[in-house]
């Protein structure tokens, strides 16, 4: 049997679960890559309404911040047994995200106070594009974080490979969405300087 | 051994996987042996990969036979616009148009466009993105690599109904009053962006819209099901260099998709704007019915670009899972290695990457930048270096092989005449200059057919003959299967060989007839001839659908695992594999998949352990 042992066994380096998540992540990029290309040719062909970006924009994307940094500690909290940092810091996640997409909403309607409609120029309709399909991905991210409250405070306490898997995946994505409102902000912000 | 065995070993095979195989311990679990299903878990909501397979298989054919029959109501029309097309009424209903005095009825135009529409929109995704790509990469994903199943059985199971949703929608809109979408597959703005456009504009447009977001939906939860059963459950010792090429094709496949279709979806999503919240991303000024629209400074260009960004990729969604099937059943049925393996993979990858770099030679002629059109030329012509690495390896393969002429292997065969024909007139079409003569003729027509359309159901077919046993422990018939194949062979050619004339002429596409033009009334015996080869062609493949359905009830019991004499895994299963395809541990691969007519052996089966001083190289 020694060619058996020759043979190097790689599988389940990484759970299958989180790996096809991380997968999926990769078409969310594509999406929003499709987008804001689009958004550069569109731009580059002129009849471009330029308008200032809200400063709300810019206290949600704080507040987006803010949640994944709540997260990442109510995993530790996981982690460490700190039940009640585990506990809180997932909710005070949660409505984080329910402040974000608060203020991304405070936002449109200051766009909407400046003249600029959806249907106005490609400019602001692109923005509402952008930060709409985002918002929508983080309706979902809220959702997997939701559940993850009900486990939190229904479950037992109990650190077993499933809890922390989902766990897991459950950051993964709200960190994955997080980044993605910087890319699109930073985009954006970038894209009004030139 | 003091393994606990559910069966008693009867085979050489059985007694390896015994000995070496590895114990995941998927009997004990709950989802394993104890597994239970009743009638609608085992038929309709299977998780099981085989069975969802085999949903996708006749589901494709489904709209095979719609998708066909629809191209052969327009080829009347092209043949013989001057006959009645009376006796289609009683199916086609007010889209016969009967004139009062002769008793003369004629298709409609809008439904003529409806027609070529559907027909373009229902072959390329329903049947031989899902039909050919979804059948195969379900089959033989687990079954190839030694797994239980799909990473993940729900959304599996999720990406067929995805489908059928899809399916369901588009069917309806087959029966709406104003008729399904006519203004192309490719959905160019204004006709899908304006629901005033045209009759099929509006709700037609829109529920091609609904059906194909849900198909893109299907096709994400399929790819990212297939990358990750790839890439993290290969059994014990099945390293990427040792996985056959069907695996390799679907693998780079389920990428391509993975990573075009969302943007495809995200100029669905702008589409939907344009017709209903009222953004102008494509919509330029326009007048309709002597009104100004609101619309302002849309660029229609753009939805190509994104449409072609997934579209060029897509043409490669659909040719590769059948290149790769090819590559298996030809050197299965030459009892030969395939030759260049390692060239063979590296084709696949480096046609999977440049396919996302040459979108633009769709738009040559759309009015983008003729400079930018170069590189787009030079990147397309590049892609012929891998194409031609396959085809010689197909023939060295082929080449002083001990050839079986199965129908499975006679359709691999064909499969690479028509990829060479079609392709060659590729290197026509790629050159932006050739291009200003070609764009829009026949001459295109004819080569994607050719290349895309035949060559891949010759793929599909080839797959269809040789994996049914698997799928339904039963052999096809042999006779109707090479009947189906000369008939198909011989009508694919006649069909579409005469298309690349009458494209050189410059007759355009999509004209519903072409009597206005004195110049072109010279094809019209052509355009009969092609008519009738086209009519005949469907008609045997009806031949290939008996052939199944009859084969999966009385079709000529299999009665060893492998009948084939192949190497690859799935032939180390029962003859009808159960749920978690191994009956005992999972089998442990030793070599690699094409170990034919090595050392005195007509083959060996990839879990052979090496003998003593055998090298794996090849």
């Amino acid at each position: 049997m020694s060619t058996l042992e020759n043979t190097v066994y790689s599988r389940n380096k990484i759970h299958p679960q989180k790996f096809a998540l991380l997968v999926s992540c990769a078409s969310v990029v594509m999406l929003f890559a499709a987008l804001t290309s689009a958004y550069v040719v569109r731009q580059a062909a002129g009849n471009w309404l330029e308008f200032p970006m809200p400063v709300l924009f810019l206290y949600s994307t704080i507040t987006l911040i803010a949640s994944s940094f709540t997260l990442h500690f109510s995993y530790k909290g996981f982690l460490a047994g700190n039940v009640k940092s585990y506990k809180y810091l997932l909710l005070l996640t949660f409505l984080l995200g329910i402040l974000f997409i608060y203020l991304q909403y405070k936002g449109w309607m200051a766009l909407v106070a400046l003249g600029v409609e959806l249907g106005t120029n490609p400019s602001g309709s692109f923005l509402y594009v952008l930060s709409g399909l985002h918002a929508a991905h983080i309706l979902g991210g809220l959702a997997a974080v939701f559940v993850a409250i009900l486990h939190a405070f229904i479950l037992p306490y109990e650190v077993s490979a499933k809890r922390k898997l989902r766990f897991e995946m459950t950051q993964i994505y709200w960190h994955f969405v997080d980044v993605l409102w910087i890319y699109l902000i930073v985009f954006l912000w970038l894209q009004q300087q030139s | 051994m003091a393994n606990v065995l559910t069966a008693a070993p009867h085979s050489e095979e059985d007694v390896l996987i015994e000995q070496m195989g590895y114990d995941d311990h998927f009997h004990e679990h709950h989802d394993g042996d104890k597994f239970q299903s009743n009638f609608i878990t085992t038929y309709i909501f299977s998780q099981d990969h085989k069975m969802i397979a085999k949903q996708f298989l006749i589901t494709g054919m489904f709209w095979g036979v719609i998708g066909g029959l629809m191209s052969l109501v327009f080829r009347l029309q092209l043949g013989f616009p001057e006959e009645s097309m009376a006796w289609l009424k009683p199916v086609l209903g007010k889209w016969i148009e009967i004139n009062a005095e002769t008793g003369m009825g004629a298709l409609s135009p809008d439904f003529y466009y409806a027609l070529v529409t559907m027909h373009g929109t229902i072959l390329v995704f329903f049947v031989l993105t899902a039909g050919l790509s979804g059948t195969f990469s379900n089959l033989l994903i687990p079954l190839q690599l030694g797994a239980r199943d799909m990473a993940s059985p729900l959304l599996n199971m999720m990406s067929y109904w995805f489908f059928f949703l899809a399916g369901l929608i588009m069917f309806i809109s087959l029966f709406l009053n104003t008729g399904p979408f006519s203004g192309g597959w490719t959905a160019y703005p204004p006709l899908s962006a304006l629901p005033q456009a045209s009759t099929g504009s509006g709700a037609g447009m829109t529920l091609w819209l609904i059906s194909l977001v849900f198909f893109v939906v299907s096709v994400l939860l399929g790819g990212i099901n297939y990358i990750t059963t790839v890439l993290n459950l290969r059994t014990k010792g099945m390293n990427m260099w040792r996985m056959p090429l069907t695996i390799w094709a679907f693998f780079v496949t389920a990428i391509l998709g993975l990573l075009s279709f969302p943007v495809l979806a995200s100029a669905f999503f702008l589409v939907m704007c344009d017709r209903g919240l009222g953004t102008s991303f494509f919509l330029n000024e326009i007048f309709i019915g002597g009104q100004a629209l609101d619309h302002v400074g849309g660029s229609p260009v753009l939805y190509q670009h994104l449409f072609w960004f997934l579209g060029h990729p897509e043409v490669y969604i659909i040719i590769l899972p059948a290149m790769g099937i090819v590559s298996e059943v030809l050197a299965v049925h030459s009892r030969k290695p395939v030759f260049g393996y390692k060239a063979m993979v590296f084709s696949i990858l480096a046609i999977g990457f440049l396919s996302f770099i040459v979108w633009a030679h769709h738009m040559f002629m759309s009015g983008v930048n003729p400079f930018i059109s170069n590189f787009f030329v030079v990147f397309t012509l590049i892609i012929a270096v891998p194409s031609a690495v396959k085809v010689f390896n197909w023939i060295a393969t082929l080449f002083g092989g001990n050839i079986r002429f199965t129908a499975a292997s006679l359709f691999g065969i064909g499969f690479v005449s028509m990829f060479i024909s079609g392709g060659l007139t590729g290197i026509f079409l790629g050159n932006s200059a050739i291009d200003i003569q070609m764009h829009d003729t026949y001459f295109v027509v004819a080569h994607f057919h050719i290349v895309m359309g035949v060559a891949a159901f010759f793929g599909m077919f080839a797959g269809v003959y040789h994996w049914f046993p698997k799928m339904y422990g039963r052999f096809m018939n042999e006779t109707l299967g090479k009947l189906h194949f000369w008939g198909t062979m011989v009508g694919a050619y006649l069909i579409f060989w005469p298309m690349h004339y009458i494209g050189m002429a410059g007759v355009p596409r999509r004209y519903y007839r072409f009597d206005t033009f004195q110049s072109f009334s010279q094809f019209d015996d052509m355009n009969k001839f092609i008519t009738i080869a086209a009519i005949v062609t469907f008609g045997f493949q009806l031949i290939l659908i008996i052939n199944f359905f009859y084969s999966i009830w009385y079709g000529k019991k299999v009665t060893e695992k492998n009948p084939w004499g192949a190497t690859t895994l799935e032939w180390t299963t029962e003859v009808d594999p159960g749920h978690g395809n191994w009956a005992g541990k999972l089998p442990v691969v030793h070599r690699w998949a094409y170990d034919y007519a090595k050392d005195g052996q007509e083959f060996i089966s990839q879990i052979t352990p090496l003998k003593e001083g055998e090298s794996e190289t090849h």
